[in-house]
């Protein structure tokens, strides 16, 4: 037999049952695409997540208001809406925690900012010069807050791309334009670059100011939100994290750490913390996936099984005719192998078509990796083979007349 | 040369022995052309499929031109099948939802001839059957009784075959198109080809040399007519 009839009599048998042909195909289709989809959603989510708790700085630790739990009270304010942590404070884990290396107080609150009738509502930063080095954060044009403006309450504003955007439109140099928060004029003296985070709190939407002007004349009051603390390097993050603690319990006379008005969190729990999340989100996505890969096998498998009478009568024809019995092996083979490649190459768009689908309207990066591709083609190719092939194989081992006569 | 030593066939189902073919001893030599008659379930086909090496007995010996076919392997088989024999079905057996000339080159398939070659060969094959050349690329699952057994006819002869055994190849025919298939085959037995049919006609019968009376698995009479 010709290699060119080989094809031929695949293509002829493949286009011949055209429903059977299609339907082994969707199952592998849907098998695969969703595997691949699935869990390119979930490591891109993993990813996206992991980048952004990283592009808050490096070896962070961050000191936050916390519940203020008086004996007996039951109700606690939430975390960050209680004023417990002040400038005082601040100043004090600047002078005392030795093992900073840089410390960035903040106050942050969202204000209605408007410029020439456009407005939009953002959150406003106050901060000092050292919270773009402790966060992480580049000046794309003009400056930073500096030192000497957290000095002389200078009412000047660096401003996030998505908020220049908002504000000006896109492609617009608002430095030297006058931005009014609250009421309050404000010079922009800089922008940032963007971070490129997404979700709820978008780090491009932001507008920072110097710390003491917005104590000054956005609170009214000279509390903190945040006070982010960078430390050297991983090893010293454990230590820094007791020190301040035990500074803040002596401040504010507290003996109980269970009683704590404020939390210390080291970003290296956040990170943990958010990639076991992430890590469970992924495996119940791959689960998912499993049981759709498992579920387009068995709609193969059943195709595959329900056609054997006919097929096998077919395979008695043949070889009463004459064909060799690696004849047959080869013809179903080939048959089997088509139909797998043709469903695996359209699954594989079809993943990759949903995973951009979901990145385009849900705005979540995806990740298509290599390995659950091979993971996904391997299982059902597998299957497609095996229940192709396997029934073609033990037909052609019969006599032509008891597989002519098979029921 | 055909040769049968004892041939017995016994089916096996659910424990229930049927014997079909009880110790049948014939030979057929080379250029004969033979009928074999006798009633509804004597065995006729089950003999006929043992004589084109699809089946095999239970015991006794089939030797086909001196060689023991119990003993050659499946591909050894299936290259007598494809060469030797030319075989008609008693159900035809046409690959379903193929055209009729797909159908009548098949064999070539196994042979390796190139497609042009198989189709030319396949033409004059449904010509020898008078099958209407606007049938030629019609599905097999839409022709009528008559034709589906020409285009089975057509296939066996596609190969050349030395041996053409036919299990009631004009049962679907009328006269005038039984008459032409066996005319076809009349030819062919004058070329030096070995013909084996069955039938329940005695006009169909009355072509061939010699006929083989079966009943009960058995041979009850065989008598040279010509
Ligand atoms: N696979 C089988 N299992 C059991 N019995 C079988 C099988 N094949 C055939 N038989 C039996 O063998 C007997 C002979 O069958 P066979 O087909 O050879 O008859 P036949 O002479 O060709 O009849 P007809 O003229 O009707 O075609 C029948 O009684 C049939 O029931
Ligand atoms: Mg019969």
């Amino acid at each position: 037999m010709k290699i060119s009839d080989l094809f031929e009599e695949t293509y002829a048998a493949i286009v011949v049952n055209k429903v059977r042909s299609s339907l082994t195909i969707l199952g592998i289709v849907i098998g695969i695409g969703s595997v691949i989809a699935m869990v390119s959603i979930g490591q891109g989510a993993q990813g996206s997540i992991e980048s952004s708790i990283q592009s808050i700085g490096s070896n962070l630790v961050l000191v936050t208001p916390g519940f203020q739990r008086g004996p007996g009270s039951q109700v606690s304010g939430g975390r960050g809406s209680a004023q417990t942590l002040t400038q005082e404070d601040a100043d004090a884990i600047i002078k005392e925690v030795t093992l900073a290396k840089a410390v960035a107080p903040e106050i942050s609150r969202r204000y209605q900012i408007t410029v020439r009738g456009k407005n939009t509502n953002t959150s406003v930063i106050g901060t000092v010069a050292s919270y773009a080095e402790v966060r992480n954060v580049k000046s794309a044009s003009g400056s930073f807050i500096t030192d000497q403006s957290v000095r002389s309450l200078s009412k000047v504003a660096v401003l996030g791309p998505t908020t220049v955007s908002d504000l000006f439109g896109a492609g617009v140099d608002p430095i030297g334009q006058t931005i009014r928060i609250n009421k309050v004029d404000f010079k922009v003296i800089g922008v940032t670059k963007s971070k490129g985070g997404s979700g709820f709190s978008n780090p491009d939407d932001a507008v920072y100011v110097p710390l003491s002007t917005a104590q000054r004349f956005l609170a009214g009051d000279n509390y903190v939100t945040t006070i982010s603390v960078e430390a050297e390097d991983a090893s010293t993050m454990s230590a820094i994290q007791q020190q301040i603690t035990a500074l803040l319990m002596a401040r504010h006379n507290i003996a109980n750490q269970q009683l704590a008005d404020f939390q210390v969190i080291n970003q290296s729990d956040i990170v943990a913390a958010a990639s076991s999340v992430t890590g469970i989100f992924t495996i119940l996505l791959a689960s998912i996936a499993g049981i759709s890969l498992l579920v387009g096998g068995i709609g193969i498998m059943n195709m595959m099984l329900t056609t054997v009478t006919e097929r096998t009568r077919e395979i008695g024809l043949r070889k009463a005719i004459g064909a060799h019995r690696g004849d047959i092996n080869r013809q179903f083979l080939s048959e089997a192998v088509t139909l797998t490649l043709i469903g695996g190459g359209l699954g594989i768009l079809l993943g990759w078509i949903l995973a951009s689908a979901v990145t385009q309207f849900a705005g979540i990066a995806t990740t298509i990796s290599l390995s659950s591709v091979a993971l996904a083609f391997g299982v059902s190719a597998a299957i497609g083979i095996v229940f192709g092939y396997y029934p073609a194989r033990r037909a052609s081992k019969l006599n032509p007349i008891d597989a002519l006569r098979y029921e | 040369m055909i040769e049968c030593r004892s041939i017995t066939k016994i089916y096996l189902n659910g424990g229930q022995e049927t014997t079909v073919l009880r110790s049948v001893s014939f030979n057929i030599a080379n250029g004969e052309f033979v009928a074999i008659m006798g009633p509804s379930g004597s065995g006729k086909s089950t003999l006929m499929h043992i004589l084109g090496c699809l089946d095999s007995p239970t015991s006794g010996q089939y030797l086909l031109n001196g060689h023991n076919v119990a003993e050659l392997s499946d591909d050894a088989l299936a290259d007598i099948r494809r060469e030797k024999i030319g075989f008609v079905f008693q159900a035809f057996n046409l690959l379903p939802r193929a055209t009729v000339l797909r159908n009548v080159a098949l064999p070539l398939v196994y042979a390796g001839i190139s497609r042009s070659g198989r189709e030319e060969v396949a033409k004059k094959s449904l010509a020898a059957v008078n099958l209407e050349e606007s049938h030629y690329n019609h599905l097999s699952n839409q022709l009528s009784g008559g034709q589906i057994q020409r285009v089975a006819i057509a296939r066996a002869l596609v190969n050349n075959p030395a041996i053409i055994l036919a299990d009631e190849p004009t049962g679907n025919l009328d006269t005038k198109t039984g008459e032409a298939v066996l005319a076809t085959f009349e030819s062919l037995n004058k070329q030096g080809r070995t013909i084996v049919l069955i039938t329940h006609e005695r006009d169909v019968a009355a072509h061939a040399k010699r006929i083989i009376h079966i009943r009960d698995g058995q041979i009850i009479n065989d008598e040279k007519t010509r």
